[in-house]
């Protein structure tokens, strides 16, 4: 980000930029940022809290009239607690939340997990008037079997008018499908945080699971594009860290 | 909650371990203005967004390809294709505000804070190593911002 303020003011454009890794906006003199102690992806620190990203974004551009650069002020707020929670208001969910389904196949499972997920899904569009989802045009359900045929000798091919190359229709079949179950789980009555959800995904979910199995097979396989999806761009490194110490 | 020494080990290291490696750009002055009540604000973000439909972003092109974001969109018609799995989410998925801050800053016009919304907005997908290899791309942007009479940039990573 700091590269871009370089070469926007370089081009005679006035720029103010949100750090969120102080030491890199540092060490790249950014022209002017405002440094935030919040968690990565939330550069206004907090979804739906109107005042307090009114003042981060305030805070910030007050600083557009600064010509003493590099300016790197520090913002003096923390985040408030998470509430991801979402509900919709008289309707409940006529399905139980699901549980780790730990038998059968693993398209069989996660065929399952999704159906099951899907009234919850629902519900979220109810909740929020809004979803996330919509990046390759398939549907969950979709997905969940497109990544599952990856465990197998003969996967399938994800039928979109993106022409995506395979591991990059992995990738985005991979993230959406995540979209969907976090979307759920939001509505699930009870406190959610990122951490949570997060931890949820990865460790209760046939989905999580499948994605940790694929991406160990991908970085057996020796497919280089495989192979570089299996080491970035598939499991987060916090994750990979809790997978390493269990086992 | 991004202060390094509060991140796991491995994630502290990963991200010292760039430091040495980041490029030194020379000292510029930097651009006088107006006061911000009569700037007018573009966002840019590299948090990989996009209008529901559009080509999402492809990796190899990180840096170099960017998607516009016209001021009058709806919230519910962007979404995220960024490679990185290593930022939250959730954040995003409850409110697109919380990394670009398009109704915010229309609320600050409103209050008179700031001049005037730009007609377009931009979004690049960061995660882009080197750095400099936006060089080109935002020297071009620079253009676009200057035929919209944009005079201030809120820039916006994850």
């Amino acid at each position: 980000m700091s590269a871009v303020g370089h070469y926007l003011e370089q081009a005679g454009i006035p720029t103010v930029q949100i750090s969120l890794i102080r030491e890199h906006t540092e060490a790249l003199s950014a022209p002017r940022a405002l440094w935030v102690p919040f968690m990565l992806g939330r550069p206004l620190g907090a979804p739906n809290d109107v005042n307090f990203q009114t003042r981060v974004l305030k805070s910030a551009l007050d600083l557009i009239t600064r010509l003493d650069g590099p300016v790197l002020e520090d913002f003096q707020e923390e985040a408030p607690p998470d509430s991801l929670e979402a509900s919709a208001s008289g309707l409940v969910c006529p399905i139980s939340f699901p549980k780790l389904i730990t038998e059968g196949s693993m398209s069989l499972r996660i065929a399952h997990e999704i159906e099951q997920l899907q009234a919850w899904h629902t519900l979220s569009l109810y909740a929020r008037k809004k979803s996330k989802l919509g990046i390759t045009g398939r549907t969950p359900s979709e997905l969940g079997a497109f990544l599952a045929s990856w465990l197998d000798s003969y996967p399938m091919e994800l039928k979109t008018e993106l022409e995506l190359e395979p591991f990059m229709a992995v990738k985005f079949a991979a993230d959406e499908l995540k979209i969907f179950y976090y979307e759920a789980k939001a509505m699930q009555p009870s406190r959610h945080s990122a951490k949570s959800i997060e931890m949820w995904f990865w460790f209760e979910t046939t989905a999580g699971d499948l994605l940790i199995k694929l991406r160990e097979k991908f970085a057996r396989d020796g497919d280089p594009a495989f192979a570089g999806l299996a080491a970035l761009s598939l499991v987060p490194r916090t994750i990979l860290t809790k997978l390493s110490e269990t086992r | 909650m991004v202060r390094l020494a509060d991140l796991p080990e491995h994630e502290r290291e990963h991200h010292l371990a760039r430091i040495p490696l980041m490029p030194t750009f020379p000292k510029v002055a930097l651009v006088p203005g107006v006061a911000l009540s009569k700037r007018r604000v573009a966002l840019i973000t590299t948090a990989g967004l996009h209008l529901r439909g559009e080509k999402p972003y492809n990796g190899s092109a990180s840096g170099y390809e960017y998607r516009v974001i016209p001021a009058e969109t709806p919230e519910k018609d962007l979404v995220m294709s960024h490679a990185s799995v290593n930022f939250d989410r959730t954040g995003f998925l409850a409110d697109v505000n919380v990394v670009f801050p398009l109704d915010r800053l229309k609320e600050l016009v409103l209050k008179k804070v700031v001049g005037s919304v730009a007609r377009f907005h931009y979004s690049f997908m960061g995660a882009t190593w080197p750095v400099t290899n936006y060089e080109n791309t935002v020297r071009a942007l620079a253009t676009l911002l200057k035929q919209d009479k944009v005079d201030a940039v809120f820039l916006s990573p994850v």
